[in-house]
């Protein structure tokens, strides 16, 4: 086996994605938590800590131009690198809308919520894991279990459709115009949620074109 | 299209040695097509076949064919010399004749029978120009070919080669002995030479092979593991052999 240093820096580069997943399948988690338990000063922490994350996408993605540059990466080694590339950029988007949910939560403050939250928490839940079991799939290049975790986002989206209804539902029936508002911000909540399922669902593409070199479209 | 090459079941000894293993390559007119593979593999061995050059070892013994515009260049009535004037070829260190640059493109026309002053004027400058050195030694045609830069000189070899109006081009490392800014040159002439000329070359350096050729083809131990779109082949190989070559994991 040649080229010992290379194959090390692609490790750490992988290594260095799952951190990056892990701190985001956290802010998603945190940000909805901080929803549930209306806490604005968890919302600043996560916003704040969309920093850290962007600083670590940057590294990232410079390691990858460097390995580029140097390596001039062929074949599999080429699809790992780009599969990083365009994974971080999914990730970053995915922490992005975690501050955006915990920005709502600063909005929403302590206004009494207009219904309990079942279905958000739940899919904030699954969100996560497929956010977590994307990132396995690819550490794993594991084609089925990618397959498996892209088609969990058809779940996704009919929760979504489902609150759409629910939450529009409150808009059009009026009212005082802050339940209004109330309803629009958790739409909004479940559409980032949404958008979530969306960026895992690429990172489970990636694989499949990571192992087979073939783009699928779940 | 028809294929301007075409190797049918080609193996080639060197003795007892196998050097070439049932090579089946198909080569479109008018396209780049690159040959990769470690040191001792077959392939400067195979591009030597297409214009018999192996027929200058005693030992070399082939079987099956290589089909050129549909006929057989092993067949006995084949004229060697029209072959190889229709197949000409360029050698890693530039070789240019010990005379003047003129004459050195010259040469070949001479040895063919153009004897007429104007013709070889037109075609020294024609063959220079293609090779893209016209520019940088129209003021200096008499002058040793020699006296030229290295990649000056083998863009020299190149006029050469294009003086006694070939359709194939063989290039063996044409840019191995040179620097980057001469490498980019003879890269660049290599994209304009294919809208007229089928170019068959051996590199070992991948990048050149990605940004040069239209096809790949990966010999190991003397086989043809791997020939297909050389995007496809680089990005996304279809054996293990190939994987492992082009990613540094060879062995």
């Amino acid at each position: 086996m040649t080229r010992d240093g290379f194959d090390k820096s692609l490790n750490e580069l992988q290594q260095e994605i799952l951190r990056m997943g892990s701190m985001v399948e956290e802010a998603i988690r945190l940000a909805v938590q901080a929803l549930s338990t209306q806490d604005s000063a968890l919302a600043e922490k996560i916003v704040d800590g969309d920093d850290v994350i962007d600083d670590l996408s940057n590294q990232i993605e410079d390691d990858c131009i460097r390995l580029i540059a140097l390596q001039q990466p062929l074949a599999r080694d080429l699809r790992v690198i780009t599969t990083v590339l365009k994974t971080v950029t999914d990730l970053e988007r995915i922490a992005d809308h975690a501050t955006n949910i915990a920005e709502i939560v600063q909005r929403i403050g302590k206004a009494k919520l207009i219904k309990p939250l079942v279905d958000i928490p739940k899919m904030a839940g699954m969100v996560q894991s497929m956010v977590r079991d994307s990132l396995k799939a690819f550490v794993d290049r594991d084609v089925e279990f990618a397959k498996a975790t892209c088609c969990k986002d058809d779940e996704i989206d009919k929760l979504y459709e489902d609150l759409f209804i629910e939450l529009t539902g409150f808009v059009m029936a009026g009212g005082e115009s802050e339940r209004v508002v109330q309803a629009l911000n958790l739409l909004f909540v479940a559409r980032f949620l949404e958008r979530v399922g969306d960026h895992a669902t690429n990172i489970g593409e990636r694989t499949i074109y990571l192992v087979t070199g073939k783009k699928e479209k779940y | 299209m028809d294929l301007k090459v075409k190797a049918q079941q080609f193996n080639l000894y060197y003795g007892n040695f196998q050097a070439l293993k049932e090579i089946n390559m198909e080569i479109f007119p008018k396209t780049v097509t690159a040959l990769i593979g470690p040191s001792g593999c077959g392939k400067s061995t195979f591009l030597r076949s297409l214009n018999r050059m192996n027929d200058l070892i005693d030992t070399v013994r082939i079987e099956g064919r290589i089909i050129l515009d549909g006929n057989n260049v092993y067949d006995p009535k084949t004229d060697v010399v029209a072959l190889r004037k229709k197949v000409g070829m360029v050698f890693q260190k530039p070789n240019p004749f010990p005379m003047s640059i003129y004459d050195n493109i010259a040469y070949g026309p001479r040895v063919h029978g153009i004897k007429d002053k104007l013709r070889l004027n037109e075609l020294v400058e024609r063959s220079l120009i293609g090779a893209a050195l016209w520019d940088e030694v129209k003021d200096r045609l008499q002058s040793p070919a020699l006296r030229l830069s290295g990649g000056q000189q083998q863009r020299l070899c190149i006029a050469r080669l294009l003086a006694v109006e070939p359709e194939v081009l063989l290039m063996d490392e044409p840019a191995s002995a040179l620097d980057p800014i001469s490498t980019g040159k003879i890269e660049d002439l290599i994209g304009e030479l294919k809208k007229n000329y089928t170019i068959i070359i051996v590199t070992h350096n991948m990048q050149q092979a990605a940004r040069i050729s239209d096809h790949l083809g990966f010999f190991l131990l003397g086989s043809l593991v791997e020939y297909g779109l050389t995007e496809k082949v680089m990005t996304n190989p279809e054996r293990k052999e190939t994987e492992d070559y082009l990613t540094g994991r060879f062995g």
